[in-house]
């Protein structure tokens, strides 16, 4: 159903437009003033000059690695679920797959690919991971000479993504385990 | 529905009385008996009378189709009886309903049988307070694995826990650990310290299977699922145990590290691997398949099926697969591939073409061909599959569909002996044309004079004598198979066909129950359907017009076939039609 969207109308001075355009005018010759007589600039020499970003950016989504410099992804495909654009494609490691390669989490994705030109920063990965295995980082320029270089995979991504300290849940799980492996007797 | 068709070959069950109770307030009646796991009548219990109610009670170690342990406490309810006085008459509340005296402690629905006015209440505060109790309990010693677990997504803990878990977990001591990724068999993997020794897969194994293989061991906390030391856990229905565990402590080797569980498409089809015919959902996720899991179906395979069966689909996704329509060693066309086809066989004399079709093929691709037979006067069979029978599901014929290939009359009673006839009208030139559906017919071909020795035809109809020198002798050799073989290299024609899981259509089984399969993958390269290149086939040799669609082509054979007549598409549902055989 069409919806009528009730429209002032001009009034006789705005019917003029001539003193819209002067209004224009002046705001150029204003911005001229500032930067051509008073020397003030307002605009940034990019690439050369670069902006500081914010904290909490969204920049490109990456893996990162626990402090003992293991994969923290666990292949759960949350991410890939999640993912609005379905930038995300994991291939898990099945069973005869590698194994992990930190001690006592059995899994780990075999390939990890995201599509950067797919990928729309939202950062619905980084909130569902439940290994704080990826983080919207702070690139925002990812340029390439072709469509298929924009698909990074899970090397790329552990090299961009740098090392992000964690808790290392598996890990302690297994010291908890091997201290129960045999019964202190305590006298 | 006719009178021939019957969804039930038993005779009907005597009526059972029914009784009233009250779910939650609502009244319903439940009868007082209900078959358990064995078939056998049994008290009905207050879970099913909450089952018939359409109210959900939790529970972990009940499962319909398995003996009552009542061991997980997930399904304790609260109820009430009629309170009789010192007459031994109900008690009437004033306004004359009878005064319900509640029971002073709970009980678990999964064992305590119903009773007439019987009030069970599932959503009072206490209720809620005893399935928080226990799920915390059983949370206790629980890993927090769900990133790696198999299960995840399909798990009852993780289900019960969104109903009636805390987020945050009130044990400080170190959970105990048991042993992980236990190579329990040749196709299981347990996880020990998931398991919540509901002792399903216990039960199953030992009163289903027959195979008394698993146990718990050790004390308390330290309860572990094992198998005697030394013997695996390897019967053909151990898969069963996967799907049976509610949480994710066995694992299917196969499917292990595959998949996540949602991410797969589930579609209703039918296990082709034998005569029985188990109802399967097929997962798949971007046209691959990652499993078969049985779908209930009491008439033919309950909940189960065999792990021989189950695990027969990687062929399926196989990178040889035929893909191209192959006309004399070059590439061609479908439609140029048809009409020639078309041509030669219109031109036939009558009897110099002979069909050897195959008992996988669907019933609709059968009946055409039964059509194109017809039609040119020709000699048809198909060959026979036989091995070992079990007692519990796998059947010694192990075509899906024999019998869809006797009642559309492709074959008769005994279905081979028709390729010893077959060959002697090749050798002496009488047959000219051999159409071949989905086997490899060289491949048990024995030198003819050496097939004359044999006595009787049972020993005989596994062999035949159609060689490959003989097949040379043929002016066409038409061939539509689903993977290369000896027989499509040799052809003239090679049809490239569909896996049952990339198309629609009907088996009957071993017991005459016609069931339908939906399509869950596509078909790679130009293969197509059978039953849509046969249809064409059938429409330009005989002028006939069956129908575009699966649906038409199965309508139109029910109306035309005696053992089908009555069915439709749509009265086979998601479970089959039971036909006389």
């Amino acid at each position: 159903m069409a919806i009528t969207v009730n429209r002032k109308p001009l009034t006789f001075w705005e019917k003029l437009y001539l003193p819209a355009i002067a209004g224009g005018l002046k705001v150029t010759l204003k911005h001229a003033y500032s930067t051509l007589i008073q020397r003030k600039v307002v605009t940034m020499e990019y690439p050369e000059q670069k902006w500081t970003l914010p904290t909490g950016y969204r920049g490109a989504p990456y893996l990162v690695k626990d402090q003992e410099g293991s994969t923290k992804c666990v292949s759960c495909q949350l991410c890939e679920f999640v993912c609005p654009p379905k930038a995300i494609r994991i291939t898990p490691p099945g069973n005869d797959g590698r194994k992990a390669d930190r001690p006592n989490a059995e899994k780990m994705p075999a390939e990890f690919e995201i599509n950067m030109l797919r990928c729309i920063f939202c950062g619905f990965c980084q909130e569902v991971c439940p290994e704080e295995a990826i983080f919207l980082q702070q690139d925002y320029s990812l340029t390439a000479l072709s469509r298929g270089e924009l698909i990074y995979n899970k090397e790329k991504l552990l090299s961009l993504g740098g090392v992000s300290p964690g808790i290392q849940k598996w890990k302690h799980k297994l010291e908890e385990a091997k201290a129960q492996e045999s019964f202190p007797v305590k006298v | 529905m006719s009178a021939a068709a019957t969804t039930e070959n038993k005779p009907a069950a005597p009526a059972i009385e029914k009784i009233k109770v009250k779910v939650d307030g609502r009244e319903i009646e439940v009868p007082r008996l209900i078959a358990d796991w064995s078939g056998k009548l049994t008290p009905t219990t207050m879970i099913q009378a909450c089952e018939l109610a359409k109210t959900e009670v939790p529970h972990y170690c009940w499962h319909p189709k398995l003996p009552v342990v009542g061991n997980c406490r997930m399904c304790l309810v609260e109820f009430g009886t009629p309170a009789l006085g010192p007459d031994r008459k109900p008690v009437l509340n004033p306004d004359g309903t009878p005064k319900i005296a509640k029971s002073p402690r709970p009980a678990i629905s999964c064992a305590t049988p119903v009773s007439p006015g019987m009030e069970i209440y599932t959503k009072t505060p206490a209720v809620k307070q005893m399935r928080e109790g226990v799920l915390e309990s059983l949370l206790i010693n629980h890993p927090l694995d769900c990133p790696i677990c198999d299960q995840a997504g399909e798990c009852k803990l993780q289900e019960y826990s969104v109903d009636y878990g805390q987020s945050a977990s009130r044990f400080v001591e170190a959970k105990v650990h048991k042993p992980k990724a236990v190579d329990l068999g040749p196709r299981i993997m347990l996880d020990a310290e998931r398991c919540i020794l509901c002792t399903r897969c216990i039960r199953f194994t030992r009163d289903i299977a027959g195979d008394d293989a698993l146990g718990i061991i050790n004390r308390g906390s330290y309860n572990t699922i094992a198998t005697f030391p030394g013997a695996p856990f390897d019967n053909n229905y151990t898969l069963n145990t996967v799907d049976v565990c509610p949480v994710g402590a066995l694992t299917s080797k196969d499917f292990r590290f595959q998949m996540r569980a949602w991410f797969l498409k589930e579609t209703k089809s039918v296990c082709t691997s034998c005569a029985t015919g188990c109802n399967i959902l097929i997962g798949s996720r971007e046209e691959k398949i990652y499993r078969y899991t049985p779908r209930d179906n009491d008439a033919v395979n309950a909940s189960w099926m065999c792990d021989a069966g189950r695990l027969n689909y990687k062929w399926i996704g196989r990178a040889d697969r035929l893909q191209d329509v192959w006309v004399r060693g070059q590439k061609s066309s479908w439609p140029a591939a048809i009409r020639e086809l078309a041509d030669k066989l219109k031109q036939a004399p009558a009897g110099s073409v002979a069909i050897i079709a195959s008992a996988r093929q669907t019933n609709e691709e059968l009946w055409l061909l039964a059509k194109l037979k017809a039609r040119l006067g020709a000699l048809s069979d198909a060959i026979p599959r036989e091995g070992e029978s079990d007692k519990l599901l796998v059947s010694a014929d192990r075509n899906p569909n024999t019998n869809g290939a006797r009642l559309t009359g492709i074959c008769f009673t005994e279905m081979g002996i028709n390729l010893v006839k077959i060959a002697d009208g090749i050798a002496s030139g009488k047959i000219k044309t051999l159409i071949v559906f989905g086997e490899n017919i060289v491949k048990r071909a024995v030198a003819h004079d050496k097939l004359r020795e044999r006595e009787t035809i049972s020993e005989v109809v596994d062999e035949h004598g159609i060689t490959a020198e003989l097949l040379g002798k043929l002016d066409a050799l038409i061939v539509s198979d689903i993977l290369p073989n000896e027989t499509t290299r040799l052809a003239h024609f090679v049809l490239p066909g569909a896996a049952p899981a990339e198309k629609r259509g009907t088996f009957t089984s071993g017991k005459g129950r016609v069931q339908k399969f939906m399509k869950a993958v596509e078909a790679p390269g130009v293969a197509r359907a059978e039953w849509e290149f046969l249809q064409e086939l059938v429409h330009h040799v005989t002028g006939q017009n069956n129908g575009l669609t699966v649906e038409s082509l199965f309508n139109q054979m029910a109306r035309e076939v005696a053992a089908f007549n009555g069915l439709t598409w749509q009265a086979l549902g998601d479970t089959g039609v039971t036909v006389q055989i």
